[in-house]
């Protein structure tokens, strides 16, 4: 099977008045077709860099310092602005951590999702508008008719997020970017939009890639996961091996400070120490300053992911002390 | 389980919150009647000495309103807070507002950005008197070591801190008064995974050290099942359903949180199914639903009774501590079927 | 592990944005500012040394003299030296221009505070208040109440005062609702300290930075104001030398030398351009984080 998106090396560079802040700095990871792939990390990771520097989407005073991202054959980091305009919103759909100020506030909501057929796919107005009808109902939108006249500010928080996500799908994307879509979300909305999400992905074969803080919503959502720490990918993996053995100590002292619904442990343990300084990033591993297992020769060097086998990788050299600490202590308990 | 003393330390008896609306002239004009926002609407509550109660439910339920009305920030529009046995006045003294305190959800927010946290601390401890003059200082140090920080945080202003640093600094202050109540609204959802942990840990660890009663109110149900000893569960300003943790956890009984539950994601990828676990939104809290607020969205509403009765909070056979707001509680439960509001 | 211990483990306290006084220098509008309005205040301070002519001493043999080596810009039509004038104009209108500023500020900031606070009866008389004042324009209400109270510095304080305290109240009044409903207030309240301590320690230093702000442009205001009364007749009083008095004089000789009004209108031009930049660079410089 061939990789839908495969991204190697990437970097992002934030140029400050002292020096440069290395907010993405050599994250690689792939995505077959039709698969959801889950990046996790925690503020200031660089996941949400990474994602749109995808789609060229980055703010202004960050560039793209490096890196390949291979789409469908094409690698967009070197594309011209022309092929990259006509691949985004097209190939490649976006939604957003806060349909609010992603959605335009003048414009019926109807009108926004029937835009992108209108204008880019020379769909007739009448057409178009059935279209949006259409996706309206894909999405779970009651009374599609009526709400199409609806404003953003009429509409709740989860169907705000619902129509984005027909935008999303009006130009019959292959690749749809998730940028923390349900933080922002109360518990039952989230559960269904991930739902949503996850049979969308079904019926119409479209892959995701889903950036979240959350370990529990990439669990539910994505087939794969790829855990970033301090700008660069630092396990990967399917959902499930990771996080019953997660194999970077990371990944583990995540698992271990998320309290679980489901079991009262007694202690959440905790991360000690602070993120790194990414115009500044400790020498060697990233992670040894705040690693529980750090040896001698983590300090030095570079750390690239390693293949464990043909589905995962890990950064880390001395994974398998992860691995026997999570044997000892289960984080999920049960085989 | 904590051994519950026949009184509790704070209990609210029918405490109503609600917000007037303004109409706009075209209303007026039209003769609507005004509209009111039922933020609080009738919520019983007690809390015993020395126990942490979970106060759950999403936005919008009015978990937050209730908490600043037990804290004496807002006035309630109907009903009491009563604290030992004793009616707390609207306008409260000095000395009764040192008795409970409150913990505010953005960090970013809590410190004033002008003072340093020493004068922030100090500003307390010498309203109150809590310590003679030349020792206000050495208290500083002494609460900011409770929450793990160092002196040097003493002069330093709240920009300098990080989310979870600063959440701290909210703590010590609100420990200044040493209270015997602490109400932390969302304590820790602006915070990252990871320092979420330290926080929840140290409230923990205040908790026992200092005997503090404690009232979490979180929307997140991971959090409360690890720090708390009971739960309430909210919707549209009235509690649904009381329960000690673990069996509300096991044995929800009203509908809405049972989906609340299902709704919740879980670390161990299973197979979850493929319905939502809750459906439709939750109503506007101007236009609430008759009868039970939950009936549109609830899977085993009947009618006529869900539409027209408002459930009471009721015991189950043979327990005291749980209680559920529903009519199927502790009966039969109804067949499923589609919910009103996605008809 | 105790989280007392955790945190000592815990990085150093973080050095992000730094204060005001790290970076007033690097912000160019309010380097430029200061430097334009700090010229112009060290010319006014040492107007008894840069110039060395008497500004209200007349010389009927030397009227309308163009520029020379005793008078660097010449002499007006009653023979001062117009240099001095200049100077001297430029320390009384400063001058007054900044009280003037002072008293709506302090008065205008103060109600602000007490009807953004208190709401309700305080704040719909205010609120009564601002309407009244606002409904007239402010020049035409500046003209009369100068008019009808008399010319001179004393009653130019007055009325500005009365017209001008009522920006200060709208900035003031809008910053304070905002601002109490934040969480550090809302703690301070629940820790019981009083409303003055709440008001004067909590509150006014987070809202008094767009007030500041509004200050700086307000003077360019005042100033122009006082020019204008100056220029009708009913500001500063001759022989004081008075930028608008001086632009007003030289109306008369516009065609032969157009110097006696441009020269002290420039002085004003430039003046407010400091001023402006003064205003943004701070405006920059006081935000909090």
């Amino acid at each position: 099977m061939t990789e839908l998106l495969e991204v190697r090396d990437l970097r992002v560079d934030f140029p400050l008045s002292g020096g440069v802040l290395h907010a993405v700095d050599g994250a690689s990871f792939e995505l077959r077709a039709g698969e959801a792939l889950g990046i996790v990390g925690e503020s200031g990771s660089g996941k949400t860099m990474a994602l749109r520097a995808l789609v060229g989407l980055l703010p202004r005073a960050a560039r793209l310092a490096g890196g390949e991202i291979v789409f469908e054959g094409v690698d967009l980091a070197s594309a011209s602005p022309e092929t990259l305009r006509a691949i985004r919103g097209r190939s490649i759909a976006m939604i957003f951590q806060e349909p609010m100020t992603a959605l335009n506030p003048v414009m019926r909501v109807g009108e926004q999702i029937a835009e992108g057929p209108l204008v880019r796919l020379g769909y007739g107005r009448r057409r178009a508008h059935e279209r949006a009808i259409e996706l309206m109902r894909l999405v779970g939108i009651p009374d599609p008719e009526e709400r199409a006249d609806a404003y953003a500010h009429e509409l709740s928080g989860g169907m705000r997020q619902r129509v984005m996500i027909a935008i999303a799908l009006s130009m019959e994307p292959k690749l749809i970017l998730c940028d923390e879509p349900t933080t922002a979300l109360d518990v039952t909305i989230q559960d269904q939009i991930l739902k949503l999400l996850g049979s969308l992905r079904e019926r119409l074969g479209v892959s995701i890639v889903f950036v979240s803080h959350d370990l529990a919503v990439i669990a539910q959502t994505c087939r794969r996961v790829a855990v970033m720490y301090a700008g660069q990918i630092v396990e990967t993996g399917p959902v499930e091996r990771v996080f019953r053995e997660p194999r970077h100590p990371y990944t583990l002292g995540l698992l271990r400070s998320v309290p679980d619904v489901d079991d009262r442990r007694d202690v959440l343990s905790t991360i000690r120490g602070a993120p790194p300084d990414l115009a500044d990033p400790p020498s060697g591993c990233r992670f040894h300053p705040r690693c529980p297992f750090a040896q001698d020769d983590c300090v030095e060097g570079a750390f690239p992911l390693r293949a464990l086998d043909g589905e995962r990788s890990t950064a880390c050299i001395h994974h398998e002390l992860a691995a026997e600490d999570v044997g000892r202590e289960p984080v999920i308990a049960g085989g | 389980m904590a051994e519950r003393a026949s009184q509790p330390l704070l209990e609210v008896s029918g405490v109503s919150m609600h917000f007037p609306l303004r109409r706009g002239l075209a209303q007026r004009l039209q003769g609507r009647p005004k509209g009111v926002l039922r933020a609080v609407d009738g919520v019983d509550l007690e809390l015993a000495k020395g126990e942490a109660l979970g106060l759950v439910g999403e936005s919008g339920c009015g978990k937050s309103t209730l908490g600043r009305c037990i804290v004496g920030l807002y006035e309630p529009t109907a009903g009491e807070v009563r604290y030992e046995g004793a009616p707390l006045p609207a306008k409260r003294d000095r000395a009764t507002r040192r008795r409970i305190q409150m913990v505010f959800q953005d960090p970013y927010a809590s410190l004033n950005p002008r003072l340093t946290v020493r004068q922030t601390l100090a500003e307390l401890l010498r309203a109150h008197d809590m310590v003679p003059r030349p020792a206000v200082d050495a208290r500083c140090r002494e609460l900011l070591d409770l929450v793990g920080l160092g002196a040097r945080s003493l002069d330093a202003y709240p920009r300098q801190f990080s989310g979870g640093q600063r959440q701290r600094v909210s703590i010590a202050r609100a420990l200044a008064l040493e209270p015997d109540v602490l109400v932390a609204d969302e304590p820790v959802s602006a915070l990252d995974v990871s320092v979420q942990a330290t926080v929840l840990n140290l409230l923990e660890e205040l908790q026992q050290k200092l005997g503090l009663t404690l009232l979490l109110i979180a929307h997140n149900l991971a959090v409360v099942r690890h720090v708390c000893d009971r739960v309430a569960v909210m919707y549209l300003g009235r509690i649904v359903e009381t329960a000690p943790t673990d069996e509300l956890y096991t044995n929800a009984r009203h509908p809405y949180t049972q989906g609340l539950l299902r709704a919740v994601p879980k670390l161990v990828p299973g197979r979850a199914s493929e319905a939502a676990a809750v459906v439709g939104d939750p109503p506007s809290p101007i236009r609430l639903p008759t009868g039970c607020h939950f009936h549109p969205r609830c899977p085993i509403a009947q009618a006529p009774v869900c539409m027209t009765d408002d459930p009471p909070l009721t015991a189950g056979p043979g327990l005291t501590d749980h209680v559920a707001a529903c009519h199927f509680a502790w009966t039969a439960k109804p067949t499923a079927h589609v919910p009103e509001v996605a008809r | 592990m105790g989280a007392a211990a955790e945190s000592f483990a815990e990085a150093a306290v973080i050095e992000h944005r730094s204060g005001f006084r790290r970076r007033w220098y690097r912000t160019p509008s309010f380097v430029a500012g200061l430097s334009i309005l700090g010229t112009i205040i060290l010319l006014a301070l040492l107007a008894p040394v840069a110039s060395r002519h008497d500004p209200v001493q007349q010389n009927l043999l030397d009227i309308l003299q163009g520029p020379s080596r005793t008078h660097p810009l010449g002499t007006d039509e009653l023979g001062r030296d117009v240099w001095a004038r200049l100077l001297y104009g430029a320390r009384t209108d400063l001058r007054v221009a900044f009280l003037a500023v002072l008293f709506p500020f302090v008065i205008g900031t103060a109600i602000g505070l007490l009807a953004g606070y208190f709401g309700r009866w305080v704040d719909t008389v205010t609120n009564w208040f601002v309407n009244v004042v606002v409904a007239f324009p402010f020049y035409v209400l500046i003209i009369a109440l100068v008019f009808a109270l008399g010319s001179g510095t004393r009653n130019i304080y007055i009325a500005i005062t009365i017209v001008g305290w009522v920006s200060y109240t709208r900035i003031v009044r809008g910053e304070v609702l905002v601002a109490k409903r934040r969480e550090y207030v809302l703690a301070a309240q629940a820790g019981g300290l009083s409303n003055l301590r709440i008001i004067v320690r909590h509150l006014l230093p987070n809202v008094v930075t767009q007030a500041i702000v509004f200050a700086m442009s307000d003077i360019v205001l005042d100033i122009l104001a006082i020019v204008t009364l100056g220029y009708l007749g009913l500001g500063v009083q001759p022989p004081t030398a008075d930028w608008g008095k001086m632009i007003a004089d030289g109306q008369t000789y516009l065609t032969t030398h157009w110097e006696l009004s441009t020269v002290p209108g420039i002085a004003v031009v430039i003046t407010a351009l400091g001023l402006s930049l003064l205003a943004d660079g701070l405006a920059d410089l006081l935000r909090p984080e």
